[in-house]
């Protein structure tokens, strides 16, 4: 129990003292939020769909814990690479306790992360319907964030090297971010596409917030729910398998 | 203290390690040397749980680390050729993680934590972020982490690589005193041979594998009728260069370096 709560504490330790990074990724989606948002807004509302700084803020939110969970993936490859891993794997601690506490942590920070973006997204003029909303928005962002992290884990044990990193960036973390309905409705979509986005764990994952913060769902939010915890479970099983496989 | 016995590894056609036997007692400081790509490496990951032997036996303590891998961690620290701190916390932060990790009672952790950063002249610099200690101060301070749960022997994979003169003498000060006042057994590796011959009471040297000659330092000098420890090891392993092969790890490196100061 100590070692996970020592090993989580330092993910977010590590996370509060990084000024750079917290500022730095609010950069992405501060440009989507602005730009998109003010830029896209007046033909989103003639088309009758109502304010798109509301419609692309939980999207916003969504992307942020998506992106952040994936680099803590990426911070596991550098701990793997440069030794700080090693001297962890190789105390008298299992490894999936040392997992647990390490994707805890990691999950903290991304959710974290997409609160601030929440609280950005506020300032941007983004009204939820009701304060009610919060805590189901929080369910959901933890949950994304547990899908993604167990993903992230995966590929951070997985990868040979940081190259492959740009690979998992445009194949799969952008188009997982692009088919998810963060920037667009997902009805009346082409069929084919929506069969892809209903295929990306992160559209139940924004349709959940989206229902949650402006009332607007496409899927059901009870879908969502069982989507996300379902997926989140198995990637997180494929992440402790992929972590259990890690050989220095 | 340590004991093995016609230790093997391969990784497919290629053998690593090849067939060695050797002893180290209680107390004693051994030094294993080799050129690039001897084996060094690999025997030390055997030794301590991160890779399990084709064939062969070790004991550490009386204890086998295939099979009770939990209690072998236990017995040992280890202080790796890569940096193995996290830049992210002080010191002391470090130390707390790592008496966390190995169970170290609170108490006791702290107590240690004061006595090995004092020891190593880092106690003023505890709450500094590691980030930003110079490669001297991080090798005392993995060394004084290493040994926060008190262990019975000190593994050192080239823990002066890198270091100036003026670290390295120090380093090995400090890692002197500590043989003497905790009786730890240390089992190190290095590329430099006067601290080697300073430092070490035995030394086995190893190439392609094979260990190709035991014994003090005076030893194989006689051995080989070399005059330094230098001499002895060209004239055990022989003059040619060992190029390896720049693998994923030494690309991370060199990409950390250029984003990490």
């Amino acid at each position: 129990m100590n070692v996970i709560y020592m090993l989580w504490l330092r993910e977010v330790k590590r996370y509060i003292r990084s000024r750079a990074q917290i500022v730095g990724s609010l950069g992405q989606p501060l440009l989507y939020l602005l730009v998109l948002g003010f830029g896209l807004g007046p033909v989103f509302q003639r088309s009758g769909n109502g304010s798109y700084v509301q419609f692309i803020a939980p999207g916003m939110v969504g992307m942020t814990i998506l992106f952040t969970s994936i680099f803590s993936g990426v911070g596991l490859l550098f701990d793997r690479q440069l030794g700080v891993l090693k001297a962890t794997l190789v105390a008298p601690a299992p490894r999936t306790i040392i997992m647990v506490g390490r994707t805890l942590g990691g999950a903290t920070v991304a959710v974290l992360q997409g609160l601030l973006v929440f609280i950005v997204c506020l300032v941007a003029g983004f009204r939820p319907v009701s304060l009610a909303a919060i805590p189901a928005a929080l369910f959901f962002m933890a949950m994304i964030a547990m899908v993604f992290g167990g993903l992230g884990t995966a590929i951070g044990s997985a990868l040979k090297d940081i190259q492959g990193f740009q690979l998992i960036m445009n194949f799969i973390v952008m188009p997982m971010f692009f088919l998810s309905g963060a920037l667009f409705p997902l009805t009346n979509i082409p069929k084919l596409l929506g069969i892809a986005t209903s295929m990306d764990p992160l559209s139940y994952g924004i349709d959940g917030l989206r229902s949650s913060l402006i009332g607007i769902s496409h899927y059901g939010m009870g879908v969502d729910a069982l989507v996300l915890v379902v997926i989140a479970a198995t990637f997180q099983m494929l992440g402790g398998y992929f972590f259990s496989k890690i050989e220095l | 203290m340590i004991r093995v016995r016609n230790l093997t590894k391969t990784f497919g056609e290629f053998t690593a390690v090849n067939d060695i036997s050797f002893d180290v007692g209680r107390g004693e400081i051994f030094a294993f040397l080799g050129p690039n790509g001897a084996g060094k490496t690999t025997t030390i990951k055997m030794l301590t749980t991160l890779l399990k032997p084709t064939s062969g036996k070790v004991e550490l303590d009386g204890l086998d680390p295939v099979v009770k891998q939990h209690e072998t961690r236990r017995q040992f620290g280890i202080v790796f050729q890569d940096p193995s701190l996290d830049g992210e916390l002080t010191a002391a932060e470090n130390m707390d993680l790592h008496g966390a990790l190995y169970q170290v009672p609170r108490k006791i952790r702290i107590e240690r934590t004061e006595l090995l950063l004092k020891l190593f002249d880092l106690w003023d610099r505890r709450q500094t972020l590691v980030k930003e200690f110079s490669g001297g101060m991080k090798r005392r301070l993995e060394i004084a982490r290493g040994l926060l749960h008190t262990p019975k022997i000190l593994f050192l994979d080239e823990p002066t690589l890198g270091l100036d003169p003026q670290s390295r003498n120090q380093l090995w000060t400090h890692v002197k005193s500590l043989n003497e006042t905790e009786s730890v057994t240390v089992f190190l590796t290095t590329h430099y041979m006067d601290e080697a011959e300073r430092v070490a009471h035995r030394i086995a040297i190893i190439d392609h594998g094979r260990i190709v000659a035991q014994g003090s330092p005076a030893e194989l000098k006689e051995q080989t009728g070399a005059e330094s420890l230098e001499g002895a090891f060209l004239a055990l392993t022989g003059s040619s260069i060992r190029d390896e092969k720049a693998g994923s790890v030494d690309q991370m490196r060199q990409f950390a370096r250029m984003w990490r100061r």
